[in-house]
């Protein structure tokens, strides 16, 4: 018989398996998102109210914690996707909705979420200065909570280095003067982009697409979504950006402030389309005395006062202290564009599918 | 036999209930939304769509730029799998798992990192890139080359290396012997890791969408837009169905190609060995993968050391200051994680069943069939939009008793299913290899079937069994498509948390994405790192 | 008491055992031999309860064991590769049935000592069997399967892994094991040398079924047909008038067929059978001989060594009548 050298075994693997197992399972039952608050059950009853809106809505806890203990009311925020995903979302779910209230559909999506019926009527008081964003149609089941307006922004010190007037309107915008400037996000993949495209079918009616042609040939850069436009192309994007004209939104320049107190870019209020997000009550809604409470709730003094801080737009109601730097760099446009919503549900696609021809010619 | 089929069907009942559940029932729900017209199907609106020309366009595109990345990402990744597998040198298992990083990053911000590299005023900004298919291509492969190094270099690293002598001995070249004994020995490997990286690089949504510019769209970013933003639910539909289409015909063919390694053979395995100088070029590929790989996350890395026009590491800090809502980057790793947890446990559960069942031996033709059939159908949800997964859910699971809509539960399930394909492809290598006869051996010896299960499987399968959780826990890290189009409570997981970051004005929010980013990324390589300490051939048979 | 009453298995329809019957008395060996996809192994299989019959049924000691799952049956099987498993050393390996009995492990330690000592292995208790030769781990698989005390050893082509030399003293050793510890075993074989070294009653298949079955010897003796002869070692089988020619000389009864051994033609001064040398190769034993015979034709003989036999020489041939058969007419 050989001599091997006799090899030390591993101590028994499957034990040690077993004790693995036994830890993950254990690490596993600890961290699982089973049993916690907020599982369905706890939906059931009447006394909780449901909140469904996009990925960027954002309130201070305090505020949704004071809500619940003024009405007694248990408050779910269901989240996700933008806009569009979130108004086609309530479209598809109209028979059965997911939530009792809706927030965050938008203008340019407010017809089609109407004339689907996803909304029911509810006797909201407007507070005031609220009835100025109003829809034209349907105020009824849609209440205005927050605007805010899509402009052309340009970076200030950009133009003064070159001593280069900057652009003031649309029209300045196909100048040779302002050749490869421009940068937006596209109107098929991005809320801004969209808007912008608005404004121009707003100023130019049904010619619209020979000015984006003219645009296109005067070397405007379209990305896909604006923290791409902003960050990436635009030069004062912190990014070495190259485009100094870029869409963007009015509160913008709040956001642009140097060292020497002054921001360091400025919107084009020529240029600007208004948005405004709209919240109702679900037809359907397992609770719609709440639901009523809760949008009356996004009306009030408190939650319009968080929103520039919260979700970066203006609030509907007048008399709302907004912040310093807002109230500063941040001037709103006088007359906006605008566009019927029941005209932009009508025209939605061919307009899209119009820009995308222009655009990827 | 029937009572075989019987004991085959009853395991395979929980991963085809939960493939049902949460696949079949929402994606052939949303399909009837867009096909289901006035109570019948309505062939002429499908064949109206078929006829668009942007459609074609769109279905062109797709096949074409997911197949140039298919093949970028092989010439790319097959030096790298000889360097990182088959060479031993000072980082390699370090490199291993780097590798791995952009395969789980948010692809939002791969998008964003790119253009910054690529953009005008990028480093890369003069060679003219940005908004070129070249750009889509490069970034589609630098996703995927993790796939194929991972996959090819495990298969290369087990293979035999006498065959490669032999004809060494016979006179070959190096070159001869690559391309006579060794590629073709590769082969099943390749051909695994091809049709998974052209079926990633074919339903690619953030990149095409962040680096197409809009002049580019594939079929994945279609369905989105005609989903969320026109509402053309046929056109969407039928747009999915030639997706289906095209994955399941890219399964069969895979399936056909993919050769069954057999167990009772016993290989000798070459150790690795430190690089000569024959080895040189492959260093200098693997190089250049490196460079690729690493350029776009070393602008994420300096663009998170950067803030307000000074370095430094405020971004970092940044990450537990709460936002508005009162999240913080840190709380949303954790919802991650958390997530990730769950996602993993039910990925693991089911891809073991589903594994078990696949591998067991058959006794006849029809079982057979049956076992590779339930293979390759748990790899469908790799083929189907987000979207309209996401979309699905919400119109399907709305009622008693699967009114699940609202569970905490629906986003790790989403996320189990895209790490379902990897698990099993993780597993059922592993469980086949174990012959057959050392279970029938244990139970001659008297060995229940479940002490056969302790005493023979297990201890051969806990070591994959981790490292599939490592792979399930890192995609579930990373997965945004799903997670996004899920109504769920408002606790981001943090690539949400990225995406919202990014959506903010104000060069803080941006850099703190950054930062959140680097986060996520270095999340994702300690996991990998954990999974390469257990050495398991992984991703490696697909 | 092993007893199989017409059993038959089938893969996918195709049928791979057909009726077959056999019983095998209690601390027995029984060899079933027969050439690879006889169907031999898949009736061990059966018997282990690894395969599902399709027909007939296994009885132990009068029970019927329909319905009862292989790790109930009391038959251990043991692979012709052993299947050790690689993660136990070999104490664990062998000791593995009696820890599944909740065995203390003090009698674990006792039995497993007493079973390596009984395959020649004492000492090797600590050893993974990755480092074990090719003989070892069969010897480890063998202690592994006798822990059991199996009411019925099932062997599969335990030696023909192995070497040539290795295999035979490995038989040997098999035989003596098998018989100190008084278990009653089936052991499938391609090879009747390892069939005659270890069995004490042989069976033979064909294509799925059983064509002869009885005490080794008596198989030996009297195969059934010509291709079990041939089966067995016989080098040749000879009929009508050349069966009658060599049966004569052999002072046997004439017979319509017979089977004859190489070592049952030998080369002598004095034999009776005249031929020409056609081939002629000289191994350490003896000189091997192809022969033409008048009336015969073309047969084999053995010549002692250094006996002058080239090609073309006329040699005489005498008959060994214990190294003949006579076959039925098949």
């Amino acid at each position: 018989m050989t001599a091997w050298p006799a090899r030390r075994p591993r101590p028994g693997p499957h034990r040690t398996a077993l004790l693995g197992c036994a830890v993950l399972s254990v690490a596993l039952a600890g961290c699982s998102l089973l049993g916690e608050d907020g599982s369905p059950d706890a939906s059931g009853g009447t006394d909780t109210v449901v909140l469904v809106t996009h990925d960027s809505f954002a309130l201070p806890q305090q505020l949704l914690r004071e809500f619940e203990s003024q009405t007694g009311d248990r408050l779910r925020v269901l989240a996700s996707g933008d806009a569009g995903a979130l108004t086609n979302k309530l479209v598809l779910t109209r028979d059965d909705p997911v939530g009792d209230v809706a927030f965050g559909v938008d203008n340019t999506f407010a017809s089609r979420a109407l004339d689907a019926g996803v909304f029911a009527t509810a006797a909201v008081d407007l507070p005031p200065g609220a009835a100025a964003y109003a829809l034209p149609d349907g105020t009824d089941r849609l209440v205005p909570v927050d605007t805010g307006d899509v402009c052309v922004n340009i970076d200030t010190g950009w133009f003064a280095d070159r001593d280069l007037a900057p652009p003031a309107t649309l029209d300045d915008l196909v100048r040779p003067a302002y050749r490869d400037l421009l940068v937006t996000p596209g109107a098929s993949t991005s809320s801004p982009g969209l808007a912008f495209l608005l404004s121009t079918i707003a100023e130019y009616g049904d010619r619209w697409p020979d000015y984006w042609a003219e645009l296109m040939d005067n070397g405007a850069a379209l990305t896909a979504g604006w923290s791409d436009a902003y960050y990436v192309d635009f030069t004062q994007g912190g990014q070495d950006g190259t485009r100094p004209i870029v869409v963007s939104y009015d509160s913008s320049p709040a956001f642009t402030v140097g060292d020497d107190g002054r921001s360091t870019t400025r919107a084009l209020l020529d240029t600007c389309f208004r948005q405004v997000e709209y919240a109702g009550v679900l037809a359907g809604a397992a609770n719609p005395e709440a639901a009523r409470d809760l949008v009356q709730f996004l009306l009030s003094p408190q939650v319009q006062a968080a929103l520039p801080e919260s979700m970066y737009v203006f609030p509907v109601r007048s008399g709302v202290d907004l912040p310093a730097s807002w109230a500063r760099f941040a001037p709103r446009p006088t007359a906006p564009y605008t566009l019927d919503p029941a005209d932009i549900s009508a025209h939605r696609d061919e307009w899209l599918t119009t820009w995308t021809e222009v655009t990827t010619r | 036999m029937t009572r075989r089929l019987a004991a085959l069907a009853l395991l395979a009942a929980v991963p085809l209930a939960v493939l049902g559940v949460f696949f079949v029932l929402p994606v052939s729900g949303m399909l009837a939304q867009g096909l289901w017209v006035d109570g019948h199907v309505d062939l002429r609106g499908v064949l109206e769509v078929l006829a668009r020309p942007r459609v074609h366009r769109v279905v062109w595109f797709t096949v074409w730029s997911a197949a140039a990345g298919t093949l970028c990402a092989l010439l790319l990744g097959l030096p790298a799998a000889y360097t990182l597998y088959r060479l031993s040198f000072p980082g390699a298992r370090l490199l291993r798992a780097a590798m791995l990083v952009p395969f789980v990053l948010p692809t939002v911000v791969v998008g964003v990192a790119f253009r910054q590299l690529l953009g005008r005023g990028g480093p890369l900004g003069p060679l003219g890139l940005d908004g070129t298919p070249v750009a889509i291509i490069a970034a589609l492969a630098f996703f995927n080359v993790a796939v194929v190094v991972r996959a090819v270099g495990t298969a290369w690293e087990s293979l035999d290396p006498r065959p490669a002598e032999a004809a060494a001995a016979l006179g070959a070249t190096p070159a001869q012997v690559l391309w006579t004994v060794t590629l073709p020995a590769l082969r099943p490997a390749l051909v695994a890791a091809a049709s998974v990286v052209f079926l990633f690089c074919a339903t690619a949504f953030g990149v095409v969408l962040t680096l197409g510019g809009l002049r580019y769209a594939t079929v994945e970013t279609e369905i989105y837009l005609l989903t969320t933003n026109l509402l053309d639910l046929q056109a969407a539909a039928v747009l999915s169905l030639v997706q289906l289409g095209v994955v399941v015909g890219l399964l069969l063919v895979g399936q056909r190609l993919r050769s069954v390694p057999d167990p009772t053979q016993h290989r000798v395995v070459a150790r690795p060995r430190r690089p000569r100088r024959g080895d040189v070029p492959a260093l200098v590929a693997t190089g250049l993968l490196l460079v690729l790989v690493g350029a776009p996350l070393l602008t994420l890395v300096t663009g998170s050391l950067h803030r307000e026009g000074a370095w430094g590491l405020g971004n970092y800090t940044a990450l537990g200051r709460p936002d508005a809502a009162g999240t913080t980057a840190t709380g949303a790793l954790v919802t991650s994680l958390r997530t990730a947890v769950d996602a993993t446990w039910m990925a693991l559960a089911c891809g073991l069943l589903v594994a078990a069942v696949a591998t067991r031996r058959s006794r006849s033709r029809t079982e057979r069939r049956v076992r590779s059939t339930l293979d390759g159908l748990f790899m469908l949800p790799l083929g189907v939009s987000a979207v309209t997964l996401g979309f699905g859910f919400l119109i399907t699971l709305d009622h008693p008793p699967l009114d699940l809509r609202e569970s905490p539960l629906l986003v790790p399930v989403a996320q189990a299913l895209v790490a379902l394909p990897l698990v099993v492809r993780t597993l059922t290598p592993v469980l086949g290899g174990i012959d057959d006869r050392q279970r029938q051996a244990a139970a001659s010896l008297g060995a229940s079937p479940w002490r056969v299960l302790v005493t023979v499987d297990l201890p051969v399968l806990w070591k994959p069994l981790l490292a599939a959780a490592g792979f399930a826990l890192a995609v579930s890290l990373g997965e945004f498509g799903a997670t996004s189009f899920l109504v769920r409570e408002d606790r981001p997981t943090l690539p949400v948390a990225i995406y919202r970051l990014l959506g903010h004005p104000g060069t803080t929010n941006y850099g703190t994405a950054l930062a959140a980013s680097v986060l996520l990324a270095g999340t994702t390589v300690v996991v990998m790192l954990a999974v390469e300490r257990l050495r398991v051939p992984s991703v490696g048979a697909m | 008491m092993l007893e199989l009453d017409r059993v038959s298995v089938s893969y996918d329809g195709v049928p791979a055992v057909t009726a077959a019957s056999l019983r095998l008395p209690e601390a027995q060996v029984l060899a079933v031999l027969g050439p690879s996809g006889c169907g031999k192994s898949t009736l061990l299989r059966a018997v282990a309860g690894l395969e599902p019959l399709a027909g007939g049924r296994v009885l132990v000691d009068g029970a019927d064991l329909a319905g009862v799952p292989t790790h109930r049956r009391g038959c251990a099987l043991m692979f012709q590769d052993g299947q050790l498993f690689g993660h136990l050393t070999v104490a664990g390996n062998v000791g593995y049935a009696l820890r599944l009995r909740r065995t203390p492990a003090r009698d674990v330690a006792r039995r497993v000592d007493e079973l390596l000592a009984l395959v020649d292995l004492a000492g090797y208790a600590e050893r993974l069997p990755g480092t074990l030769s090719g003989g070892e781990r069969q010897r480890v698989a063998l202690a592994r399967a006798l822990a059991v005390d199996p009411r019925v050893l099932l062997l599969d082509e335990p030696l023909s892994a192995l070497d040539a030399t290795l295999r035979e003293h490995l038989a040997g050793e098999l035989r003596r094991i098998l018989r100190r510890a008084g278990t009653t075993a089936v052991l499938v074989t391609h090879d009747h040398e390892e069939a005659f070294a270890v069995a004490d009653r042989m069976a033979v298949m064909r294509s799925g079924r059983v064509v002869q079955e009885g005490p080794i010897g008596e198989v030996w003796q009297h195969p059934a047909d010509a291709e079990t002869a041939l089966f067995l070692g016989y080098a040749r089988v000879l009929r009508g008038p050349a069966a009658a020619v060599v049966a004569r000389a052999a002072g046997l009864a004439a017979t319509p067929a017979l089977a004859v051994r190489r070592s049952s033609l030998v080369v002598s001064p004095v034999g009776r059978l005249p031929g020409v040398v056609e081939s002629a190769r000289a191994t350490p034993e003896q000189v091997r001989l192809v022969v033409r015979l008048e009336e015969v034709g073309e047969v084999d003989a053995v010549a002692p060594t250094g006996a002058h036999a080239a090609p073309g020489d006329v040699v005489h041939l005498t008959v060994d009548p214990h190294r003949l058969a006579a076959l039925p007419e098949s």
